[in-house]
């Protein structure tokens, strides 16, 4: 346990310090969404119609990239080794490190989405529903894509192979996070349906992804 | 055990030269049977003539889930048992689902195009297909992306099971976001009322349809081992060429 939590601390420390990145995300995610404006023209009830949708997209894609180097940097500084070696079980550490980097890279999202939700002309309950179901749902994002970042690190390969490999699997968060935040805004279904599966998509990928991710790493660094 | 002898790539070359001259004879001649009863079969009351492109789409789309249960099975036997032919299999089967699930989206547009008025139409079914379809491209690009096949092997493995368990996810998710968005233009096709004079066609196509996928997957496992064969005298040559 005191293991784990060592983990879970230095990764929120390195990726929080100079050289981490984790809040280019954030960084990214803004720049997203005020590009989306010029793309669909400054209407603002059409922004408010598509706002749950655009922010989905932006957190989306601001998780799946930075998760590029989830297992990266540790493979050049050999600690990944360090780590595949030591007597708490791969599959433990993996969650660990995914939920560091939860914490440090898709929570600022969360903090960050009121601000952009006032840009796309969200209301205050809108915005509210928007953050909750990023709450609930982001984590499945975090824990799917680290089967990706775990593949990207014994191929030796990132960035595009390893989005187009993880975005369809990403699909069923989507769908329901936008559901749940439509729901709130325009009805007619209520918010409780899609919000316990999107809650159970992310308790699901919380078992799937630390073992998938193992395996893909055990079986792969030599 | 007959699946212990197989690991042998020589026993398994000898073994399916001497079964796939059969297995393409019975493939050929279910086909024209299929074929020919497909062409015979009556029109539909509704759809006309149309209906006859059902006895290749349905093939098509069952072989499209069919290959990707295949796959998973081998990737099992890649992760698991090690089975040295395992990963060939998985290798050689991605093309020939990637294949047989673009036919089912080809068909099933062009039947779209009389029936619904429309090439697309992104109902629940054919969304889904179009998803599985990427996933077919994204692990056919991952074998391509890595050289050494073994290496590539093992990721593959662990991306066809973690797509088998969220294969039926995504099927669900894309069923409840269709009924959100357009509830109107939920189509049926014809049902558990099949006539008879479209299913004993349809079934007889069924079968060909699996065999011809049998035939192509043992004749491209064969082309696989022949491949790294070649490729493993290349590099010792050239290592020799170096020494």
């Amino acid at each position: 346990m005191t293991a784990l939590s060592a983990l879970v601390r230095r990764d929120i420390r390195i990726a929080l310090r100079v050289g981490g990145g984790a809040l280019i995300g954030v960084l990214f995610f803004l720049t997203v969404v005020v590009l989306m404006p010029f793309a669909v023209g400054p209407d603002l009830a059409l922004l408010s119609r598509l706002g749950p949708a655009i922010l989905w997209l932006g957190a989306l894609l601001a998780s799946l990239l930075t998760l590029d180097r989830l297992f990266m940097a540790d493979h050049e500084d050999g600690s990944l080794d360090l780590i595949t070696m030591s007597r708490t079980p791969l599959e433990l550490a993996c969650a660990a490190k995914a939920l560091a980097h939860w914490l440090a890279a898709g929570l600022p999202l969360i903090v960050a989405t009121p601000v952009l939700g006032l840009l796309l002309n969200l209301d205050m309950v809108a915005t509210g529903a928007v953050a909750l179901t990023l709450l609930a749902g982001t984590p499945a994002l975090t824990f799917t894509g680290m089967i990706g970042a775990a593949l990207a690190v014994t191929l030796h390969r990132g960035g595009l192979l390893m989005a187009v490999l993880v975005l369809p699997l990403s699909i069923p968060v989507l769908i329901f996070g936008v559901a749940a935040s439509q729901a709130v805004i325009v009805g007619p279904m209520t918010f409780g349906a899609p919000f316990s599966i999107l809650c159970a998509l992310s308790l699901v990928s919380l078992v799937i992804g630390p073992f998938a991710a193992a395996a893909s790493l055990r079986h792969g660094l030599d | 055990m007959t699946l212990i002898d197989l690991a042998n790539p020589t026993r398994f070359l000898a073994l399916t030269a001497r079964l796939l001259p059969w297995l393409a004879a019975a493939t050929v001649i279910l086909l024209a049977i299929g074929l020919y009863q497909s062409a015979s079969a009556p029109d539909d009351y509704q759809q006309g003539a149309t209906v006859k492109i059902m006895f290749i789409h349905v093939p098509n789309a069952w072989l499209a889930m069919f290959v990707w249960g295949v796959m998973s099975i081998a990737s099992l036997g890649t992760l698991v048992w090690r089975h040295p032919l395992a990963d060939v299999a998985a290798k050689a089967a991605a093309p020939i689902g990637a294949a047989f699930t673009f036919l089912a989206l080809l068909t099933g547009s062009l039947w779209g195009r009389p029936m619904w008025g429309t090439y697309w139409e992104w109902d629940a079914r054919l969304t889904s297909v179009l998803i599985l379809f990427l996933m077919y491209l994204g692990l056919m690009a991952l074998w391509r992306a890595v050289d050494d096949p073994s290496r590539a092997a093992r990721a593959a493995a662990v991306l066809t099971l973690v797509g088998a368990i969220n294969l039926p996810i995504i099927k669900f998710s894309v069923d409840w976001w269709n009924t959100l968005h357009q509830p109107a233009s939920v189509m049926r096709m014809g049902g558990s009322a099949l006539d008879k004079s479209f299913l004993i066609p349809l079934l007889v196509m069924a079968i060909a349809f699996t065999l011809l996928f049998v035939t192509l997957h043992l004749a491209a496992m064969r082309n696989e081992i022949l491949r790294r064969r070649v490729r493993s005298l290349q590099m010792m040559q050239a290592s020799q060429k170096a020494a």
